[in-house]
């Protein structure tokens, strides 16, 4: 399989990106892992599903998106019981039923849903916060072929800021991984 | 069993029809929101966008004269606007259950109808949101709702179930929309990077956020669909227990029973079901995707209403008991009147369409025929809104003295703003069928066996029986 090299972008930007099609998820799993292990920390894989086994080939640690719901969480429980103590408890105080001001078994249902709701803004906007989105402008999308990410095809990208990147050993290495194609992209932005 | 494992492995059959390629979900269910709409799918939407104007009007017209203009009156003080209500939130429910209870129960086969039931719920939540919003008569008090003390000072009553109910149902569809939200990412940007115009590059870019398919993404992502699924399942199992609590926590007889909150649970999901067979049975031939939806869908989903209409079944007769079983004459009295009094005609049709027809799906022959199943799930959807009624209406119509004893007549009004809700709804989802995937892309491409990153590795082994041992090593001429 031959594999053709081109370059596309304005020639005056600064190289940002190697980017490299791969044809199954398996090869570009394959490749991550050798890029792992030679080392390198600032690639990615852009896959149009998620690919179990890729966290793993690339290297990466635990998501930290449990925490960030945890403590949404607990503030939504705390705004809760906060809201109903003020509110019925010490602003303007009603009996209803005979029951005290301050009933704690009428806080569950309120309290439950304000933790839920907090809870998701949390994994939502956590989430969106970790991956930085949104982002609507990235060198990547510079590539016609990066389209077919979100289609059929598998991508490796590589950083020309990574420590371990080499202009002329780079590509090699990709290419020894059997991608259909490799190009590299030029940051427009500058 | 793990999710990673294939489909094989779990003795689960093909989920989407054979030779399905990453690619040609991609166009099958791309291509809905690219070409020009089918003339049914006109017509249908002129109707429903008739019936939504209906409804303005309706609304519009109870605004001005106030709600004299339904039937309510003394003692029926809730009737259709909260049967109406309770339904729509019901329907709601399975479309959280497909997506969040059966992901936490690794049931893959729902990956096809997910898209389409959350949806459902979105939309079905926002036409029961109208009804307690339009059912308080001064409308423009309709800030007592919410947590906001009023002119003089007074908080809303936090003791109050109507209270739990307004932050149940409010977090239920806030969190349904950012979970619908977050599961159409991926998807999004599939249709912008097929977009031939601008325009549509334009709006779906926008809403994808930029998604670029990252890795570093997708574990976040994925970690976060996982969580939301995890706070959705208590989440609408508390949802209908809280609408059950505006009824169990009062001292009216045939409303304050401790069975209400499972039972109305069990309902929601009945009748949630019923609806999402339904609009699929409907989506499924006038888009042609009977490749991606197949008849184990069908039939899953309807050992599903079988399972839960004879939970209702159950809870129909245990109330029943209950009510003889505690010697209480006016308890007694709500349920007998139910089966034989003047309401009797509603009781049975609610006993016809959601006990009996459901049973007929202990037959396998029966529950893989899909007109069949199309006919059972509106007899149910039929059903479940006269459960409502049922427990409402016939619970207030008589009073505990014979002087406050009525018999309640909707008026064209009641008819037109329940009927306009419901071309709401259809509006609602014509539109989304129409401009969102409505089948999640991403998601059913990870279910096929080429997803697997080991896949070639089997395939080759198969092919090559004589040859165990080494596993073969995968090649990139594996693209075929």
């Amino acid at each position: 399989m031959s594999v053709e090299t081109t370059t596309v972008s304005v020639p005056e930007g600064r190289p940002a990106l190697l980017l490299a099609e791969y044809e199954t998820p398996g090869a570009c799993m394959k490749a991550a892992a050798k890029l792992r292990d030679a080392g390198f920390t600032k690639f990615d894989t852009h896959t149009p599903f998620p690919v179990h086994g890729m966290d793993a080939a690339m290297g990466m640690g635990d998501s930290k998106l449990g925490w960030i719901v945890l403590v949404m969480g607990i503030t939504g429980l705390m705004t809760g019981i906060a809201l109903i103590t003020y509110a019925n408890g010490i602003d303007y105080p009603i009996i209803v039923g005979g029951k005290p001001a301050i009933s704690i078994p009428a806080y569950v249902p309120v309290c439950f849903e304000l933790t839920i709701l907090l809870s998701a803004f949390g994994a939502v906007f956590g989430m969106f916060g970790l991956n930085q989105l949104p982002r609507h402008h990235h060198p990547i999308f510079e590539s016609d072929r990066f389209k077919a990410a979100t289609d059929d095809k598998f991508f490796v990208s590589v950083e020309y800021a990574d420590p371990k990147f080499d202009a002329d050993r780079t590509p090699e290495l990709v290419a020894s991984t059997h991608p259909n194609h490799i190009e590299i992209i030029e940051d427009t932005e500058s | 069993m793990s999710f990673e494992a294939p489909i094989k492995a779990i003795g689960e059959k093909d989920l989407v029809a054979p030779k399905s390629t990453f690619k040609s979900i991609t166009e099958a269910v791309s291509r809905v929101t690219e070409n020009p709409a089918p003339m049914g799918w006109w017509i249908a939407f002129l109707t429903a966008f008739s019936f939504t104007g209906v409804l303005l009007g309706s609304i519009g017209y109870l605004f001005w004269n106030g709600v004299g203009v339904w039937g309510n009156n003394s003692p029926v003080g809730w009737a259709w606007d909260i049967t109406n209500f309770v339904w729509w939130v019901g329907i709601g429910h399975a479309g959280t259950l497909i997506s969040a209870v059966l992901f936490l129960f690794r049931q893959k086969w729902r990956t096809s109808i997910n898209r389409f039931a959350e949806a459902m719920t979105i939309f079905a939540v926002i036409c029961a949101l109208i009804f307690p919003g339009i059912h308080v008569g001064r409308v423009w008090h309709a800030y007592y709702l919410a947590p906001i003390p009023n002119q003089m000072g007074i908080w809303p009553n936090f003791k109050s179930p109507l209270l739990w109910d307004v932050f149940a149902v409010s977090t239920y569809f806030t969190v349904s929309s950012l979970f619908w939200f977050v599961g159409l990412i991926p998807d999004l940007a599939t249709l912008r990077d097929r977009a031939k115009n601008s325009l549509r590059r334009m709006v779906y870019g926008f809403l994808a956020l930029g998604w670029r398919g990252s890795n570093r993404h997708w574990q976040n992502y994925e970690r976060s669909y996982l969580i939301l699924a995890a706070l959705s399942t208590p989440l609408v199992l508390s949802v209908h227990s809280v609408v059950s609590f505006d009824f169990a926590t009062s001292v009216e007889p045939g409303w304050h029973t401790t069975i209400f909150p499972p039972y109305f649970v069990a309902g929601a999901v009945f009748s949630g079901f019923a609806m999402v067979m339904t609009l699929l049975l409907i989506a499924r031939s006038v888009f042609k995707l009977t490749d991606l939806v197949t008849i184990t869908h069908v039939e899953l989903m309807n050992k599903i209403m079988l399972a839960t209409g004879s939970l209702v079944g159950y809870a129909y007769a245990m109330e029943f008991f209950v009510a003889w079983y505690s010697g209480n004459e006016y308890e007694r009295y709500v349920f007998i009147n139910r089966a034989t009094g003047p309401y009797a005609w509603a009781y049975w049709i609610m006993i016809t369409c959601n006990v009996i027809s459901p049973q007929l799906f202990w037959s396998k022959r029966l529950r893989t025929n899909i007109p069949l199943s199309f006919v059972v799930s509106i007899f149910i959807n039929i059903g479940m809104w006269f459960e409502r009624f049922v427990i409402i209406v016939t619970s207030l119509h008589r009073d505990f003295i014979p002087s406050s004893w009525g018999y309640f007549h909707p008026t064209l009004v009641d008819i037109t703003t329940y009927l306009g809700s419901l071309g709401l709804f259809f509006t609602l989802f014509l539109l989304f069928l129409r401009w969102v995937p409505m089948i999640a892309i991403a998601e059913l491409k990870s279910i096929l066996p080429e997803a697997d990153p080991h896949h070639g590795e089997h395939h080759d082994e198969a092919h090559e029986g004589d040859s165990h041992g080494e596993p073969a090593l995968a090649t990139t001429a594996e693209g075929h």
